[in-house]
């Protein structure tokens, strides 16, 4: 799970996530309970459907305006390490 | 400036525009406060008002603004309360911040929180928790810990937080301040810092509803950067309403009976409150929400599953922390959000992994948004016998640092009584209603969509009636 979501978790803090997430769960699942059959999903909680805008082209910020934020702004784009590398 | 200092917002933007008050002395004032306070209440404080500041005819009259850190603020820090923004200047500005400026409420300072709106107690910020002005060994609740224990202490005249389970109302409630937390698409999302989309709203903490209702006038509306905002329907006028003749309250059993752990001093609070609602004229009777105990845990399924989603973008790509940028990209990806997130968000983002994977969508998020339906019904049906929904807004009064920190399920149950109202994305305000054992207490009222205009009018006619004093914590 913890690779899924992107994360590197300590022997640790698996461990002691474990414990409390099942705690969690545990409380959570008391859900499972309820008789929801034939109940409708809520996908929006305020009664709007299709919102659109006028199709106009307007600008974007300037490419070096987002790069100055980024940890590595390599020849106009972000430059990331290479996924072939081999992982440790 | 201590007459300054005893100005409510409305009351100093009045001043301001009559031209009795110079808005530059008024935001040096604040800044000068906020600038020294010990509270860890700022994560940034502005150096002075800006340069083109002619506030005499704008309806906010200069009266300066703190704003949670999650609201991105062009060129000044918006780090979410995490270390992995650490550092962040956004290149734009949140809409409800800008519209706020526009209407003459300038940027004071950045407020610290709990990293992404995970927390109940301000304790899981990246940049150290938050102090109570009550009591300095307390919490001030969370998330918008910072921008309540500021507008408390008199550090900033009005703040504005972000609310998804509860945030804006029980820090307001943890701190003797208003808070509401608006219909869902009220206030434009825009540059807020997402946390869980279904849910999240802005909304203001001020001292007095007049204050929160001028401020929210100005917050509100259709927002093309935001798809899910709506044109508030109808005008925003200063609530007047001096009595609760023909308003029926519903008090729900289920949100105010044993389940709930109420507090003993805050259930006394409580049962006097609604005495103050009948003396003025108000009908209390008991109503039924059935599904609303649930209500946490599908907010703890909801809430995680799309935090996972939306935090997914911090991966040392685009913006803030890397973290072994010169291994390979998944060994990259994992250890700058392994290092940037605190133990909470970690937890969030595992629970709404799990929640959202295969085999186990339908068993907890797909039944967790069912769940969330019967809610919304059991609210309608409540509000078709009744003009509010009354409970106290959070179980307890502010508790000391580290209490609730070893048992995450126990600080979740904070917001037993105000996640119901977020799931069903109906409008809720949470005002003082005195102390217990010298810490403030908050009483909640929720409307339907839409009715921020009644909720503020009958809010404002419950304080005036209760006379809360939050003076003593300004000092």
């Amino acid at each position: 799970m913890a690779r899924l979501a992107r994360l590197e978790l300590s022997d640790d803090e698996v461990q002691r996530m474990a414990s409390e997430l099942s705690h969690v769960l545990d409380h959570i699942e008391k859900i499972g309970e309820l008789d929801l059959e034939g109940v409708p999903p809520t996908s929006h909680v305020v009664d709007v459907t299709n919102v659109l805008r006028q199709d106009v082209p307007v600008p974007s910020f300037p490419r070096e305006v987002i790069l100055a934020a980024a940890p590595e702004p390599l020849e106009g784009g972000f430059g990331v390490p290479s996924p072939g590398a081999s992982p440790e | 400036m201590s007459e300054i200092l005893d100005l409510t917002a409305a009351a100093a933007a009045e001043r301001v525009r009559a031209g009795e008050l110079d808005p530059a002395e008024l935001f040096d004032a604040y800044r000068e406060r906020a600038a020294a306070e010990e509270l860890n209440a700022f994560t940034w404080v502005a150096d002075g008002p800006p340069a083109n500041g002619d506030y005499k005819s704008a309806p906010l009259g200069g009266v300066p603004l703190a704003v949670k850190d999650l609201f991105c603020t062009e060129g000044v820090p918006s780090q979410a309360g995490s270390k992995i923004l650490e550092g962040y200047r956004p290149p734009y500005t949140a809409t409800v911040v800008r519209k706020l400026a526009e209407a003459g409420a300038p940027l004071l300072g950045k407020t610290n929180q709990d990293e992404f709106a995970m927390g109940s107690s301000n304790e899981n910020s990246g940049f150290g928790p938050v102090l109570n002005p009550w009591d300095r060994t307390r919490v001030p609740g969370g998330s918008s810990g910072g921008s309540a224990a500021a507008v408390t202490a008199g550090l900033a005249p009005w703040a504005i937080g972000t609310d998804t389970g509860g945030s804006i109302r029980q820090p307001a409630a943890l701190c003797g301040l208003v808070g509401l937390k608006p219909t869902y698409g009220a206030c434009s999302r825009y540059g807020m810092i997402a946390f869980a989309s279904s849910l999240d709203q802005a909304g203001p903490l001020t001292r007095n509803v007049t204050d929160a209702a001028l401020l929210f006038s100005h917050m509100v509306g259709r927002d093309h950067c935001d798809s899910t905002s709506l044109a508030f329907p109808g005008e925003l006028a200063p609530p007047k309403a001096q009595d609760l003749n023909g308003i029926r309250l519903g008090v729900p059993e289920e949100l105010t009976g044993e389940g709930g752990g109420i507090e003993p001093g805050v259930r006394e609070n409580f049962e006097a409150t609604l005495k103050v609602a009948e003396r003025l004229g108000a009908s209390i009777e008991p109503c039924q929400l059935p599904h609303a105990p649930h209500a946490l845990s599908a907010y703890y399924l909801i809430a995680p599953a799309e935090a996972s989603a939306n935090l997914a973008r911090f991966d040392g790509v685009r913006y803030g922390l890397r973290v072994d940028g010169d291994k390979d990209l998944l060994t990259m990806y994992t250890h700058t959000r392994a290092a940037g997130f605190g133990p909470e968000v970690k937890r969030r983002i595992m629970l709404g992994t799990y929640a959202l994977s295969s085999g186990y969508y339908d068993a907890y998020y797909g039944t967790a948004q069912k769940v969330r339906t019967k809610i919304s019904d059991d609210f309608r049906a409540a509000f078709e016998r009744f003009d509010f929904v009354v409970t106290p807004t959070s179980p307890w009064t502010a508790f000391e640092l580290g209490a609730k920190t070893d048992d995450p399920l126990a600080m979740y149950l904070n917001d037993f009584c105000t996640v119901p109202m977020s799931l069903a994305g109906i409008p809720a305000i949470s005002i003082p209603s005195g102390l217990s054992d010298a810490l403030p207490v908050g009483f909640q009222l929720a409307g339907p969509a839409f009715s921020e205009q009644r909720l503020l009018d009958a809010a404002y006619a419950l304080e005036q009636a209760i006379g809360f004093d939050g003076s003593s914590a300004r000092r």
